[in-house]
Protein backbone atom coordinates (compact mmCIF):
# COMPACT_ATOMS: atom_id res chain seq x y z
CA UNK A 1 0.00 0.00 0.00
CA UNK A 2 1.62 3.42 -0.93
CA UNK A 3 1.83 5.60 1.75
CA UNK A 4 1.84 9.40 1.77
CA UNK A 5 4.69 11.40 2.78
CA UNK A 6 3.31 12.12 5.58
CA UNK A 7 1.77 8.92 6.73
CA UNK A 8 4.87 7.44 8.84
CA UNK A 9 2.68 5.82 12.07
CA UNK A 10 5.08 3.12 12.87
CA UNK A 11 7.78 3.62 10.37
CA UNK A 12 11.16 2.78 11.72
CA UNK A 13 12.53 6.12 12.91
CA UNK A 14 15.66 7.37 15.02
CA UNK A 15 16.00 8.82 18.84
CA UNK A 16 13.99 12.12 18.78
CA UNK A 17 15.13 14.72 19.25
CA UNK A 18 14.40 17.15 21.98
CA UNK A 19 16.10 20.20 21.49
CA UNK A 20 13.23 23.36 21.09
CA UNK A 21 13.67 26.27 19.45
CA UNK A 22 11.63 29.49 20.35
CA UNK A 23 9.27 30.71 17.27
CA UNK A 24 11.02 33.33 14.85
CA UNK A 25 8.81 36.14 13.91
CA UNK A 26 8.49 35.10 10.14
CA UNK A 27 7.03 31.84 11.59
CA UNK A 28 4.60 33.01 13.69
CA UNK A 29 3.60 35.42 10.82
CA UNK A 30 3.21 32.30 8.62
CA UNK A 31 0.95 30.61 11.62
CA UNK A 32 -1.46 33.47 12.06
CA UNK A 33 -1.62 34.15 8.22
CA UNK A 34 -2.97 30.55 8.09
CA UNK A 35 -5.15 31.29 11.06
CA UNK A 36 -6.77 33.88 9.46
CA UNK A 37 -6.86 32.72 6.24
CA UNK A 38 -8.85 29.20 7.06
CA UNK A 39 -10.97 31.47 10.33
CA UNK A 40 -12.44 34.52 9.53
CA UNK A 41 -11.02 34.86 6.29
CA UNK A 42 -12.92 31.69 4.93
CA UNK A 43 -10.57 31.54 2.08
CA UNK A 44 -8.92 28.07 2.29
CA UNK A 45 -9.33 24.98 4.46
CA UNK A 46 -6.77 23.40 7.04
CA UNK A 47 -7.38 20.30 4.88
CA UNK A 48 -5.93 22.29 1.82
CA UNK A 49 -2.89 22.87 3.61
CA UNK A 50 -2.36 19.53 4.44
CA UNK A 51 -3.09 18.36 1.32
CA UNK A 52 -0.74 20.84 -0.03
CA UNK A 53 1.72 19.80 2.55
CA UNK A 54 0.98 15.69 1.64
CA UNK A 55 1.69 16.84 -1.92
CA UNK A 56 5.29 17.54 -1.38
CA UNK A 57 8.02 15.19 -2.96
CA UNK A 58 9.57 12.78 -0.37
CA UNK A 59 13.13 15.00 -0.27
CA UNK A 60 11.12 18.36 0.51
CA UNK A 61 8.99 16.99 3.00
CA UNK A 62 11.91 15.67 5.00
CA UNK A 63 14.55 18.62 4.08
CA UNK A 64 11.91 21.58 4.97
CA UNK A 65 11.50 22.91 8.44
CA UNK A 66 7.93 22.95 9.64
CA UNK A 67 6.94 26.74 8.91
CA UNK A 68 8.86 26.47 5.45
CA UNK A 69 6.53 23.46 4.37
CA UNK A 70 3.43 25.91 5.44
CA UNK A 71 4.18 28.71 3.25
CA UNK A 72 4.77 26.58 0.71
CA UNK A 73 1.51 24.69 0.69
CA UNK A 74 -0.13 28.07 1.98
CA UNK A 75 0.97 29.68 -1.60
CA UNK A 76 -0.12 26.84 -3.63
CA UNK A 77 -3.17 26.58 -2.51
CA UNK A 78 -3.90 30.57 -2.42
CA UNK A 79 -2.72 30.32 -6.61
CA UNK A 80 -4.91 27.15 -7.19
CA UNK A 81 -7.73 29.19 -5.97
CA UNK A 82 -6.84 32.02 -8.24
CA UNK A 83 -6.24 34.28 -5.03
CA UNK A 84 -2.95 35.35 -7.15
CA UNK A 85 -0.79 34.11 -9.71
CA UNK A 86 2.47 32.45 -9.38
CA UNK A 87 3.35 35.03 -12.05
CA UNK A 88 2.20 37.52 -9.08
CA UNK A 89 4.33 35.24 -6.36
CA UNK A 90 7.35 35.18 -8.72
CA UNK A 91 7.41 39.56 -8.79
CA UNK A 92 6.60 40.15 -5.76
CA UNK A 93 9.38 38.08 -4.29
CA UNK A 94 12.22 39.15 -6.92
CA UNK A 95 10.96 42.55 -5.72
CA UNK A 96 11.81 41.68 -1.74
CA UNK A 97 14.73 39.91 -3.03
CA UNK A 98 15.34 43.73 -4.22
CA UNK A 99 14.77 45.29 -1.32
CA UNK A 100 17.40 43.89 0.12
CA UNK A 101 15.42 43.38 3.68
CA UNK A 102 13.47 40.94 5.26
CA UNK A 103 10.33 43.11 6.70
CA UNK B 1 -26.60 10.69 8.18
CA UNK B 2 -27.38 8.21 11.17
CA UNK B 3 -24.33 6.34 12.99
CA UNK B 4 -23.79 3.34 12.39
CA UNK B 5 -22.08 2.15 14.90
CA UNK B 6 -22.69 2.24 19.13
CA UNK B 7 -20.06 2.22 21.39
CA UNK B 8 -18.73 -1.12 22.16
CA UNK B 9 -19.08 -2.55 18.47
CA UNK B 10 -16.07 -4.24 16.95
CA UNK B 11 -14.96 -2.52 13.47
CA UNK B 12 -12.97 -2.86 11.14
CA UNK B 13 -11.20 -0.56 9.84
CA UNK B 14 -10.88 -0.58 5.36
CA UNK B 15 -8.06 -2.03 3.61
CA UNK B 16 -8.71 0.90 0.86
CA UNK B 17 -5.56 2.28 -1.18
CA UNK B 18 -6.94 5.33 -1.87
CA UNK B 19 -5.37 8.18 -3.87
CA UNK B 20 -5.35 11.68 -2.78
CA UNK B 21 -6.08 13.22 1.04
CA UNK B 22 -7.40 10.76 3.98
CA UNK B 23 -6.89 10.74 7.81
CA UNK B 24 -6.86 7.34 7.86
CA UNK B 25 -3.28 6.28 9.08
CA UNK B 26 -1.98 2.89 6.60
CA UNK B 27 -0.82 1.77 9.97
CA UNK B 28 -4.51 1.07 11.39
CA UNK B 29 -5.95 -0.49 7.87
CA UNK B 30 -7.16 -3.32 8.19
CA UNK B 31 -7.19 -3.64 11.72
CA UNK B 32 -10.06 -4.86 13.99
CA UNK B 33 -11.05 -2.92 17.69
CA UNK B 34 -14.09 -1.29 19.32
CA UNK B 35 -15.98 1.69 18.86
CA UNK B 36 -14.60 3.58 21.66
CA UNK B 37 -17.16 6.75 21.43
CA UNK B 38 -19.12 8.33 18.59
CA UNK B 39 -17.63 12.08 18.41
CA UNK B 40 -20.09 13.62 16.49
CA UNK B 41 -20.36 14.46 12.60
CA UNK B 42 -17.92 16.28 10.69
CA UNK B 43 -17.13 17.76 7.79
CA UNK B 44 -15.50 15.17 5.27
CA UNK B 45 -11.51 16.26 5.11
CA UNK B 46 -10.60 13.99 1.72
CA UNK B 47 -13.05 16.36 -0.24
CA UNK B 48 -12.28 19.77 2.03
CA UNK B 49 -8.70 19.27 0.74
CA UNK B 50 -9.57 19.61 -2.70
CA UNK B 51 -12.14 23.20 -2.01
CA UNK B 52 -15.34 20.86 -1.79
CA UNK B 53 -17.61 21.87 1.05
CA UNK B 54 -17.42 18.26 2.93
CA UNK B 55 -21.23 17.49 2.82
CA UNK B 56 -22.51 15.27 3.70
CA UNK B 57 -21.24 15.58 7.24
CA UNK B 58 -19.43 11.66 8.55
CA UNK B 59 -20.01 10.52 11.54
CA UNK B 60 -16.70 10.38 13.60
CA UNK B 61 -15.69 7.54 16.02
CA UNK B 62 -12.97 6.75 18.68
CA UNK B 63 -11.82 3.61 17.94
CA UNK B 64 -9.75 1.63 20.29
CA UNK B 65 -6.88 -0.81 19.35
CA UNK B 66 -5.50 -3.58 21.23
CA UNK B 67 -1.52 -2.44 20.41
CA UNK B 68 -0.33 -6.02 20.34
CA UNK B 69 -2.88 -6.94 17.55
CA UNK B 70 -2.15 -3.38 15.32
CA UNK B 71 2.10 -4.08 16.07
CA UNK B 72 3.00 -7.84 15.30
CA UNK B 73 6.31 -7.16 16.95
CA UNK B 74 4.37 -5.28 20.41
CA UNK B 75 6.67 -6.02 22.89
CA UNK B 76 4.80 -4.11 26.02
CA UNK B 77 1.98 -5.55 27.54
CA UNK B 78 -1.02 -7.12 26.03
CA UNK B 79 -3.38 -4.30 27.57
CA UNK B 80 -2.02 -1.17 25.83
CA UNK B 81 -4.09 0.74 23.29
CA UNK B 82 -3.86 2.77 20.48
CA UNK B 83 -7.05 4.81 20.15
CA UNK B 84 -7.78 6.55 17.34
CA UNK B 85 -10.36 9.03 15.23
CA UNK B 86 -11.84 7.11 12.35
CA UNK B 87 -14.75 7.73 9.63
CA UNK B 88 -17.61 5.76 9.53
CA UNK B 89 -17.33 5.32 5.59
CA UNK B 90 -13.54 3.40 6.68
CA UNK B 91 -15.08 1.29 9.28
CA UNK B 92 -16.95 -2.11 8.20
CA UNK B 93 -18.84 -3.91 10.89
CA UNK B 94 -17.21 -7.31 12.38
CA UNK B 95 -19.87 -9.94 12.05
CA UNK C 1 22.23 5.58 14.91
CA UNK C 2 23.19 8.34 12.25
CA UNK C 3 24.63 11.78 13.60
CA UNK C 4 22.58 13.75 12.32
CA UNK C 5 19.43 12.48 13.43
CA UNK C 6 20.50 13.42 17.04
CA UNK C 7 20.99 17.22 15.72
CA UNK C 8 18.54 17.34 12.89
CA UNK C 9 18.97 18.59 9.59
CA UNK C 10 20.90 21.31 8.83
CA UNK C 11 19.46 24.32 7.47
CA UNK C 12 20.55 25.89 3.70
CA UNK C 13 20.71 29.74 4.40
CA UNK C 14 19.94 30.19 1.01
CA UNK C 15 16.60 28.19 0.94
CA UNK C 16 15.45 29.39 4.14
CA UNK C 17 15.90 33.03 2.89
CA UNK C 18 13.93 31.69 -0.19
CA UNK C 19 10.93 30.42 2.03
CA UNK C 20 11.30 33.37 4.11
CA UNK C 21 11.03 35.86 0.87
CA UNK C 22 7.58 33.75 0.09
CA UNK C 23 6.13 34.25 3.17
CA UNK C 24 6.79 37.99 3.09
CA UNK C 25 5.41 37.91 -0.82
CA UNK C 26 2.24 36.42 0.06
CA UNK C 27 1.69 38.35 2.90
CA UNK C 28 2.14 41.73 1.21
CA UNK C 29 -0.01 40.31 -1.89
CA UNK C 30 -2.76 39.96 0.47
CA UNK C 31 -2.33 43.04 2.03
CA UNK C 32 -2.32 44.83 -1.25
CA UNK C 33 -5.45 42.79 -2.55
CA UNK C 34 -7.41 43.78 0.67
CA UNK C 35 -7.50 40.06 1.92
CA UNK C 36 -6.19 41.27 5.12
CA UNK C 37 -4.26 43.62 7.35
CA UNK C 38 -0.43 43.67 8.97
CA UNK C 39 -3.09 44.44 11.71
CA UNK C 40 -4.74 41.73 11.76
CA UNK C 41 -1.85 39.40 11.64
CA UNK C 42 -0.17 41.29 14.30
CA UNK C 43 -3.30 40.80 16.51
CA UNK C 44 -3.43 37.37 15.89
CA UNK C 45 0.36 36.86 16.75
CA UNK C 46 -0.18 38.42 19.85
CA UNK C 47 -3.16 36.28 20.81
CA UNK C 48 -1.03 33.23 19.73
CA UNK C 49 1.32 34.33 21.84
CA UNK C 50 -1.07 35.33 24.95
CA UNK C 51 -1.74 31.21 25.01
CA UNK C 52 0.86 28.73 26.83
CA UNK C 53 0.67 25.72 29.10
CA UNK C 54 -0.17 27.53 32.09
CA UNK C 55 -3.97 27.50 30.47
CA UNK C 56 -3.89 23.76 30.54
CA UNK C 57 -2.33 23.98 33.82
CA UNK C 58 -5.15 25.85 35.46
CA UNK C 59 -7.54 23.51 34.06
CA UNK C 60 -5.73 20.51 35.58
CA UNK C 61 -5.02 22.21 39.24
CA UNK C 62 -9.26 23.08 39.22
CA UNK C 63 -9.29 19.26 38.55
CA UNK C 64 -7.53 17.57 40.85
CA UNK C 65 -9.26 20.53 43.85
CA UNK C 66 -12.46 19.74 42.61
CA UNK C 67 -14.29 16.56 41.64
CA UNK C 68 -17.09 17.95 40.35
CA UNK C 69 -15.16 20.20 37.99
CA UNK C 70 -12.86 17.06 37.40
CA UNK C 71 -16.15 15.40 36.13
CA UNK C 72 -16.86 17.99 33.65
CA UNK C 73 -13.96 18.06 32.62
CA UNK C 74 -13.32 14.59 31.78
CA UNK C 75 -17.07 14.80 30.11
CA UNK C 76 -16.51 17.72 27.88
CA UNK C 77 -13.16 19.44 27.48
CA UNK C 78 -13.88 22.26 25.70
CA UNK C 79 -16.97 23.69 28.17
CA UNK C 80 -14.42 22.82 31.11
CA UNK C 81 -12.23 25.55 29.27
CA UNK C 82 -14.74 27.73 28.29
CA UNK C 83 -15.90 27.87 32.09
CA UNK C 84 -12.39 28.74 33.43
CA UNK C 85 -12.63 32.00 30.46
CA UNK C 86 -10.15 30.23 28.49
CA UNK C 87 -11.40 30.51 24.85
CA UNK C 88 -11.21 27.30 22.60
CA UNK C 89 -13.13 28.90 18.99
CA UNK C 90 -14.85 25.87 18.55
CA UNK C 91 -12.18 23.29 19.64
CA UNK C 92 -12.84 19.97 20.50
CA UNK C 93 -11.20 19.11 23.32
CA UNK C 94 -11.10 15.22 24.81
CA UNK C 95 -9.34 15.48 28.25
CA UNK C 96 -7.85 11.89 28.90
CA UNK C 97 -6.98 10.96 32.53
CA UNK C 98 -3.66 9.39 34.30
CA UNK C 99 -4.75 7.16 37.06
CA UNK C 100 -2.52 4.58 38.90
CA UNK C 101 -3.57 1.88 36.25
CA UNK C 102 -3.34 3.95 33.11
CA UNK C 103 -0.77 6.26 31.47
CA UNK C 104 -1.68 8.59 28.40
CA UNK C 105 0.21 9.96 25.41
CA UNK C 106 -0.95 12.22 23.11
CA UNK C 107 0.43 12.12 19.22
CA UNK C 108 -1.09 12.97 15.51
CA UNK C 109 0.94 10.41 13.31
CA UNK C 110 -0.20 12.63 10.32
CA UNK C 111 1.14 15.95 11.19
CA UNK C 112 1.30 18.13 14.17
CA UNK C 113 -2.70 18.27 15.29
CA UNK C 114 -2.19 19.76 19.27
CA UNK C 115 -4.69 21.66 21.54
CA UNK C 116 -3.67 25.11 20.63
CA UNK C 117 -5.92 27.05 22.78
CA UNK C 118 -4.80 25.42 25.77
CA UNK C 119 -1.06 24.72 25.72
CA UNK C 120 0.33 27.22 22.89
CA UNK C 121 2.52 25.97 20.10
CA UNK C 122 3.77 22.69 19.85
CA UNK C 123 7.31 21.95 20.99
CA UNK C 124 9.42 20.86 18.06
CA UNK C 125 9.96 17.10 18.55
CA UNK C 126 6.35 17.17 18.67
CA UNK C 127 6.26 17.68 14.98
CA UNK C 128 9.26 15.71 13.96
CA UNK C 129 9.00 12.60 12.14
CA UNK C 130 10.86 10.54 15.12
CA UNK C 131 8.16 11.09 17.81
CA UNK C 132 4.86 10.87 15.38
CA UNK C 133 6.38 7.60 13.60
CA UNK C 134 7.60 5.50 16.85
CA UNK C 135 4.56 7.00 19.58
CA UNK C 136 1.98 4.94 18.37
CA UNK C 137 4.08 1.71 18.08
CA UNK C 138 6.96 2.14 20.86
CA UNK C 139 5.09 4.35 23.18
CA UNK C 140 7.08 2.62 26.14
CA UNK C 141 10.61 3.61 24.46
CA UNK C 142 9.19 7.15 23.60
CA UNK C 143 8.11 7.48 27.46
CA UNK C 144 11.76 6.17 28.83
CA UNK C 145 13.73 8.45 26.46
CA UNK C 146 11.57 11.29 28.05
CA UNK C 147 12.48 9.67 31.52
CA UNK C 148 9.11 8.24 32.15
CA UNK C 149 9.54 4.30 33.21
CA UNK C 150 6.07 2.51 33.32
CA UNK C 151 5.81 -0.82 34.98
CA UNK C 152 3.77 -3.13 32.58
CA UNK C 153 0.99 -3.30 35.27
CA UNK C 154 0.23 0.37 33.99
CA UNK C 155 -1.47 0.21 30.66
CA UNK C 156 -0.02 2.75 28.26
CA UNK C 157 -3.22 4.77 26.01
CA UNK C 158 -1.68 6.16 22.56
CA UNK C 159 -4.38 8.81 21.45
CA UNK C 160 -3.81 9.14 17.60
CA UNK C 161 -5.45 12.69 16.78
CA UNK C 162 -6.26 11.62 13.50
CA UNK C 163 -9.32 14.00 13.17
CA UNK C 164 -11.26 16.55 14.33
CA UNK C 165 -10.76 16.18 18.51
CA UNK C 166 -7.82 17.28 20.35
CA UNK C 167 -6.50 15.79 23.44
CA UNK C 168 -5.18 16.90 26.56
CA UNK C 169 -3.49 14.55 29.33
CA UNK C 170 -4.92 15.13 33.09
CA UNK C 171 -1.48 13.78 34.98
CA UNK C 172 -1.77 12.29 38.24
CA UNK C 173 -1.50 14.74 41.44
CA UNK C 174 1.46 13.58 42.94
CA UNK C 175 1.96 13.24 46.27
CA UNK C 176 2.36 15.03 49.39
CA UNK C 177 0.04 18.14 48.14
CA UNK C 178 -2.16 17.46 50.43
CA UNK C 179 -4.01 21.31 50.74
CA UNK C 180 -1.99 22.89 48.46
CA UNK C 181 -3.81 26.39 46.79
CA UNK C 182 -4.35 25.81 43.04
CA UNK C 183 -1.43 28.32 41.46
CA UNK C 184 0.90 26.41 43.53
CA UNK C 185 -0.61 22.72 42.47
CA UNK C 186 -0.61 24.45 38.68
CA UNK C 187 3.24 25.34 38.91
CA UNK C 188 3.71 21.29 38.98
CA UNK C 189 1.74 21.09 35.72
CA UNK C 190 4.20 20.82 32.99
CA UNK C 191 3.06 21.21 29.42
CA UNK C 192 5.15 17.76 29.06
CA UNK C 193 2.73 16.05 31.90
CA UNK C 194 0.03 17.24 29.42
CA UNK C 195 0.79 15.97 26.17
CA UNK C 196 1.90 12.56 28.23
CA UNK C 197 5.40 11.99 27.78
CA UNK C 198 5.97 12.76 31.76
CA UNK C 199 4.68 12.82 34.79
CA UNK C 200 3.53 16.40 36.28
CA UNK C 201 6.43 17.53 38.92
CA UNK C 202 7.05 16.42 42.49
CA UNK C 203 6.94 19.19 44.96
CA UNK C 204 10.36 19.90 45.95
CA UNK C 205 11.14 17.82 49.56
Amino acid sequence: MKRGVHDIGGLPENQIDQSEHDYALWEKRIDALLVLLTGEKQIMRVDELRRGIESLDIDAYSELSYYERWIASISKILVEKGIFSSTELEGKMAEVLARGTES
Amino acid sequence: MKPAFQPGASVTVSNRDIQGHMRTPTYIRGKTGVVERLCGSFRNPETLAYGGDGLPKQPLYRVRFLQSHVWPEYRGPSTDTVDIEIYQHWLEPVS
Amino acid sequence: MPHDHIHGPTIDPERLAYYQRMATAVREILIEKGVLTGAQIEATIKKMEARGPALGARMVARAWVDSDYRIRLLLDGSAAAEELGIPVDGTRLIVVENTEEIHNLVVCTLCSCYPRNVLGLPPDWYKKTAYRARAVKEPRAVLAEFGTVLPNSVTVRVHDSTADMRYLVLPARPAGTEGWAEDKLAALVSRDSMIGVQAAKEPES
